[in-house]
């Protein structure tokens, strides 16, 4: 199992910045996607490369803000969890954690890149705001 | 107008792969005709023994502690010192054809530009460059990407699907369904990575490179100035040559190269000697990166195994060297023949059979880090041909490709040109060159640091998940050439290691922190 984590502090509290995390369908406004669709507990997202991804939302919680889900379907990945945690830093702002847990395991790393782009952008938006 | 500039990459050959440098297999008449009449470098090591880091080595001038890409996987920045975008600047003409590798493969995001240039086949991208200035990707206005096999994102796969929608299937299958380096068997002795491959020889990807490198020359004016990097993929597994070549050499006909130890019961001693990664990897207890297969186990290799992998390695560089040999006519037939400069090296070695280990990892041996290095100065700059003995590395080529074009060494760069021969060597101070190992794989963590000076090659092993960091490696190239002995704890040794040591940790660049992040496997 390849697992992996990423993180970024943001100068901007918790709830702010979960207004867009926590918005499923806007996920690529901040992370390396063209297209995100929600319909009740499913989502699909396409890659840049025009790979479609289905996933199950397993936990959508705003009081914890914690985002996490699974891609299905897809004969190549055998197990997916993939989570997001919007964090109280202690001093006013956030840290925003992006944890991949996969097989295929080289798949995770991949993911875990585009997190880090993803977290990136993140941060650079959020502060701009 | 002033010297052209054709530098010639392949990707995991062996120093003593061509004619010129002993080998009695291949046929390289080419090759060996550049050696000839140029400076050959018996004793060129990469900065890493992977292909992007030492590929980012070549384009930056900088050692990996440097330009940051410490593994496969780890993006080579946007803003990087690129000695393309110098020549670019000064006047000259850039592409890069072939095999580029700076950015990872395996990128479904299309993250990195290498993979948005092949897949949409496009000539190029800008970037913001070192200068903060919009220009085109690393000072290439032209690519013509490919890689190991007929898919990917990659111009090369492109046109094959064009050409023949079925012949991308012929090639191995690099990675398996688990998305792992292929383990699989293949050929007439089941060795990993060894395929028997129906594509035509002028569907290969040796064969596209040289095309789109004349393609491109025959684009130019005659009175262009032109930096073109022609990198060749193979002979990098998979081994996978077009079948109707397979005559050239039977694997049967092989005798077992040198450094493969027959005899089990001394080949395990060999690798008991050695730091304990070495043994754990051939046992099959210890995969410490992917470019591996991690399913493969090096114990289970046979003789058969390795005479039927050098021969395919074999048949690959012949196929290399008359492609350079149509590439170097179509430069003569312009006229430009005079004029030009023709560097020809590799990113790193493959152990092909040696110590009974294929492919690559930490394991700082002539094998892996032992390069041919061939430096043909233009007829032009009237240089003698020599040999030189003394240490190098490919952190010399961004210098020397400046001072070809005239250029001032730019301030980036972390080495002197090449040296033209040993005297130059001296007065250039080429004493000793150093080779970084870093890997970090879920969890197997495996570091190493190596100094070749003066005829010895020593290795510390850092502290990670196997090594406690008093761990290492001690060899006297001249009494071992194989490298068998490791005297790391030989009392007699001890303060010629300990010299030896303490130069290179004084010669090192200092790390450049936070480390960058690996994006992908490779």
């Amino acid at each position: 199992m390849g697992s992996v984590r990423r993180h970024v502090q943001i100068d901007r509290d918790p709830d702010t910045v979960w207004k867009l995390v926590g918005d499923l369908a806007r996920q690529h406004d901040w992370f390396p996607l063209t297209t995100c669709r929600v319909e009740g507990k499913k989502r699909w997202i396409t890659l840049p490369s025009g790979i479609v991804f289905e996933e199950d939302i397993i936990t959508h919680d705003h009081s914890l803000r914690r985002f996490q889900y699974r891609i299905v379907g897809n004969p190549a990945i055998t197990s997916h969890l993939g989570t997001c945690d919007v964090l109280d830093d202690g001093h006013g702002g956030s840290i925003v954690v992006y944890s991949t847990d996969m097989e295929p395991e080289a798949l995770a790393l991949v993911i875990a890149g585009a997190a880090g782009e993803g977290l990136h952008k993140l941060k650079t938006m959020m502060e701009a705001a | 107008m002033g010297r052209k500039i054709l530098f010639i990459t392949t990707d995991q050959q062996r120093y003593d792969a061509l004619g010129c440098n002993g080998g009695q297999i291949a046929r390289t008449p080419v090759i060996d005709e550049l050696a000839r009449t140029g400076i050959v470098y018996d004793r060129a090591h990469p900065q890493n023994v992977v292909c992007m880091p030492s590929r980012s080595t070549m384009l930056t001038g900088q050692h990996v502690s440097t330009h940051g890409v410490w593994m496969n996987g780890v993006p080579l920045a946007n803003d990087a010192p690129s000695i393309a975008s110098d020549l670019r600047r000064s006047g000259y003409r850039t592409a890069l054809i072939g095999k580029a590798h700076f950015e990872p493969f395996i990128d479904p995001f299309l993250r990195f530009a290498e993979n948005r240039i092949g897949s949409g086949g496009l000539e190029t991208e800008l970037s913001i460059g070192e200068d903060g200035l919009p220009a085109p990707h690393r000072g290439f206005e032209h690519f013509s990407l490919a890689t190991h096999g007929g898919t990917g994102p990659f111009h090369y796969a492109r046109w094959l699907r064009e050409k023949n929608p079925a012949a991308a299937a012929m090639f191995f299958q690099v990675l398996d369904q688990q998305l792992q380096v292929n383990a699989a068997g293949g050929g007439e002795t089941n060795a990993p990575q060894v395929k028997h491959n129906d594509i035509q020889r002028e569907l290969y990807h040796t064969e596209w490179v040289a095309d789109q490198t004349i393609n491109w020359l025959s684009s130019l004016p005659a009175d262009a100035d032109w930096f073109c990097w022609m990198s060749f993929p193979d002979p990098h597994h998979p081994w996978d040559p077009p079948k109707s070549e397979l005559g050239r050499v039977n694997w049967r006909d092989l005798d077992v190269p040198r450094g493969y130890i027959e005899d089990a019961t001394e080949r395990e001693r060999v690798l008991d000697s050695k730091p304990r990664h070495w043994r754990m990897w051939y046992d099959g207890t210890f995969v410490s990166n992917y470019e591996a297969p991690s399913k493969w186990v090096p114990k289970t290799l046979t003789a058969d195994n390795v005479r039927e992998v050098n021969a395919m390695a074999h048949i690959e560089n012949e196929l290399i060297d008359e492609a350079i040999g149509r590439v170097m006519t179509s430069i003569t037939a312009r006229g430009w023949g005079d004029d030009l400069d023709v560097l020809y090296t590799t990113d790193h070695g493959e152990l092909q059979g040696d110590y009974g280990l294929l492919f690559k990892g930490p394991y700082h041996v002539d094998s892996l880090m032992r390069l041919p290095l061939i430096w043909r100065p233009a007829k032009s700059a009237n240089v003698a041909p020599a040999r030189v003995a003394a240490p190098v590395g490919l952190v010399s080529l961004a210098s020397t490709f400046a001072s070809i074009a005239g250029l001032q060494r730019p301030d980036y760069t972390e080495s002197e040109r090449l040296p033209l021969n040993d005297d130059d060597a001296r007065l250039l101070g080429h004493e000793r060159v150093l080779t970084e190992w870093d890997s970090v794989l879920f969890g197997k963590i495996v570091g190493a640091r190596t100094i070749c000076r003066d005829g010895w090659v020593c290795t510390a092993m850092l502290p990670g998940t196997v090594h406690d960091g008093t761990e290492g490696e001690l060899y006297d190239l001249a009494n071992d050439p194989l490298q068998r002995n490791n005297l790391w704890s030989s009392s007699q040794h001890v303060a010629q290691r300990d010299a030896l040591l303490d130069d290179m940790w004084s010669s090192l660049p200092t790390r450049v922190l936070p480390l960058r992040a690996c994006d992908a496997p490779v």
